[in-house]
């Protein structure tokens, strides 16, 4: 534990590895949070930023980055806490959190919702999995239909109601300066994924909204699928229901 | 400077949180303590100081939590039903090990209850209301002096401990007009927050911080384990029963009847206590002024003088139990309750009429 690791990075933003990690194998939360590293790296963020860990596997992204951090925050209210952060630390500060959908979208979603409304100067990065990684696999809003998890044991059906795109949801909201989706499937979505996290922090750089970022994320235990599988599911599955793509990209509010 | 100004308790609340240099109140309507959000969205931001209307109690208390991880003096105000929204991230807040100030201006219960005066949320206050058992400072002010005065010590008090403050109202020391000096308090000087969070960047070292609601399950360099997280919050517990126990008492020394109360209930009963007195009564009260921690050793040393004592609180018994854990069975103990309200309806009150009543009855030969 006193041994102190680094597994990638540069000297700039150093990512270290303070405490053990219980990733499972072809887990996408590391790479997700890879992609948001590698941005703030390029942008030179790394000395004035906030991270906040939501309730989620991948709160562990706060501890592995050389970076300002909270995690886990009470579950939902990442945006609530970022908001005060950054009304009180002012423009200099970037604020960001990191999500997964039960958190953002269940639980949290009067704290996003009113976060996005307000145009509330952070941004928001959504790991969507489809279901609650972290206990063990039960459905989530953003479970798919028919999807069988250990709560829908028959499939998500007509009990359960449907699945929430929270991206265009959040891209309804007048505060909302950008938001998007993209998935990791492929080095060809990992790049257009990277140029939707790098536009989302830019528009919180320039001041000009809240900013959203949904990123299909695979999660091999809970789906019962080896991590390749799972990554064909996300490309013949989930973005049938939740398409790529961004959903709002504005240069002011009006 | 000592102004004098002519306000309610509620507005006493801003006016002594601005003497404490507090930077932001988040808050959100609830009646009784309407008045306290209003004075903040009016005075605040013409002060260069930040007033947010949240979207629910539960959001209030995580903006807390957010101002408190960057060392702001922060702030919120509620009554009754939002109090019990807020119990999850006030854990998580000791967890944390972060301040902040909550008042509570308690409204009458349970559920909707009523949306005037009570001291129905003593139990939740004093024990930690949320999960996990933990403790925070609970003050109670009986006056629109005391509410001023008292706010500047729980951010103190908040800091010293980075622990939340509760400061307990109701809804007749909220609404009730008296005229008050604006004073700033002086307090010993804390240590800077070295621990805030607000980018690597602005600290000499350039090292960052971290902080997290989950110490115990992520190790921390102050918290390696679950262990040394119960021995750290034990230990802080333990340093706030020792130190920060305070209490108004009152004509004890011949005392064969003592009274105990606190906020309204206990200006009621400093009022049946004069009337009992000039009638040659011989009667006492003590007014515990931090209800966590509780001022069991003078309790504890009244009972053992062979008092008897008289708990007046509009609830249906709560800090009655804490009298009797201080008075270790050498007392005899009773109890002016909320059923002895002067009314049916939702405005009825404990009068000092009936408080002497109680006290003649315990006193007659």
């Amino acid at each position: 534990m006193t041994e102190r690791r680094r597994i990638t990075g540069t000297p700039k933003l150093k990512i270290e590895l303070p405490v053990p990690v219980g990733a499972c194998q072809g887990c996408q939360h590391g790479s997700v949070g890879r992609i948001i590293w590698e941005v703030l790296e390029e942008l030179e963020l790394g000395e004035n930023t906030i991270w906040i860990g939501g309730v989620t596997c991948g709160t562990m992204n706060a501890f592995l980055s050389d970076l300002d951090a909270v995690g886990p925050v009470p579950h939902g209210r990442a945006p609530d806490i970022g908001s005060a952060m950054k009304r009180l630390l002012g423009k200099e500060t970037i604020i960001i959190t990191y999500q997964g959908d039960g958190d953002a979208i269940a639980i949290g979603t009067e704290s996003l919702i009113q976060a996005a409304a307000r145009a509330e100067r952070i941004t928001v990065f959504m790991a969507n999995n489809a279901n609650y990684g972290t206990t063990g696999g039960q459905m989530a809003p953003t479970t798919l239909m028919e999807q069988r998890t250990t709560t829908t044991p028959q499939g998500r059906g007509m009990v359960e109601g449907f699945p929430i795109n929270t991206a265009e949801l959040v891209a309804q909201l007048r505060g909302t300066a950008y938001s998007a989706r993209g998935a990791i499937t492929s080095p060809a979505n990992y790049q257009r994924t990277k140029k939707y996290v790098k536009k989302a922090l830019q528009k919180q750089i320039d001041d000009i909204g809240f900013s959203f970022v949904e990123i299909l994320s695979a999660c091999p235990p809970n789906w019962g699928k080896k991590p390749v599988d799972c990554l064909k599911w996300i490309d013949d599955e989930m973005i049938s229901q939740y398409p790529l793509g961004e959903f709002r990209d504005l240069e002011s509010l009006n | 400077m000592n102004e004098r100004i002519f306000v309610n308790g509620n507005e006493a609340v801003g006016w002594g949180a601005l003497a404490a240099d507090c930077r932001a109140f988040f808050g959100y309507p609830i009646t009784p303590q309407n008045e306290v959000t209003e004075w903040f969205a009016r005075e605040f931001p013409k002060r260069g100081r930040i007033f947010i209307q949240t979207s629910s109690e539960t959001a209030s208390i995580n903006w807390l939590y957010g101002g408190a991880c960057v060392g702001a003096r922060v702030m919120t105000s509620t009554s009754s039903p939002g109090w019990a929204l807020m119990q999850e991230t006030i854990s998580h807040m000791v967890n944390t090990e972060v301040p902040c100030v909550v008042v509570l201006v308690q409204r009458g219960g349970p559920g909707q209850g009523t949306t005037r005066h009570a001291q129905m949320d003593y139990a939740s206050a004093t024990w930690g209301g949320g999960h996990g058992g933990y403790k925070n400072i609970v003050l109670t002010p009986a006056s629109a002096q005391e509410v001023h005065d008292l706010m500047q010590l729980a951010f103190y008090l908040a800091d010293k401990y980075c622990n939340p403050v509760i400061v307990l109202s109701d809804g007749i020391i909220g609404t009730m007009m008296e005229p008050i000096a604006l004073r700033e308090i002086n307090f010993n000087s804390l240590p800077e927050k070295d621990w805030a969070l607000r980018g690597k960047g602005r600290r000499k070292d350039g090292q960052r911080r971290l902080l997290s609601s989950g110490q115990g399950l992520i190790p921390t360099s102050r918290n390696p384990n679950y262990l040394t997280l119960l021995h750290t919050l034990h230990n802080k517990f333990q340093q706030m029963a020792a130190h920060e126990i305070r209490y108004e008492a009152s004509l004890l020394e011949d005392a064969e009847l003592v009274l105990v109360a606190f906020g309204y209930a206990a200006r009621a009963s400093l009022q049946a206590m004069n009337w009992a007195r000039a009638e040659g009564i011989k009667v006492g009260m003590i007014r515990p002024i931090t209800v966590w921690p509780f001022p069991s050793q003078i309790v504890k040393e009244e009972a053992e003088k062979g008092v008897k004592f008289l708990v007046v609180e509009d609830n249906l018994g709560q800090m009655v139990m804490d009298v009797k854990m201080a008075s270790e069975g050498k007392a005899a103990i009773y109890l002016v309750s909320a059923l002895d309200r002067h009314e049916a309806m939702e405005g009825g009150a404990i009068y000092p009429e009936k408080v002497l009543e109680k006290i003649k009855e315990l006193t007659a030969s």
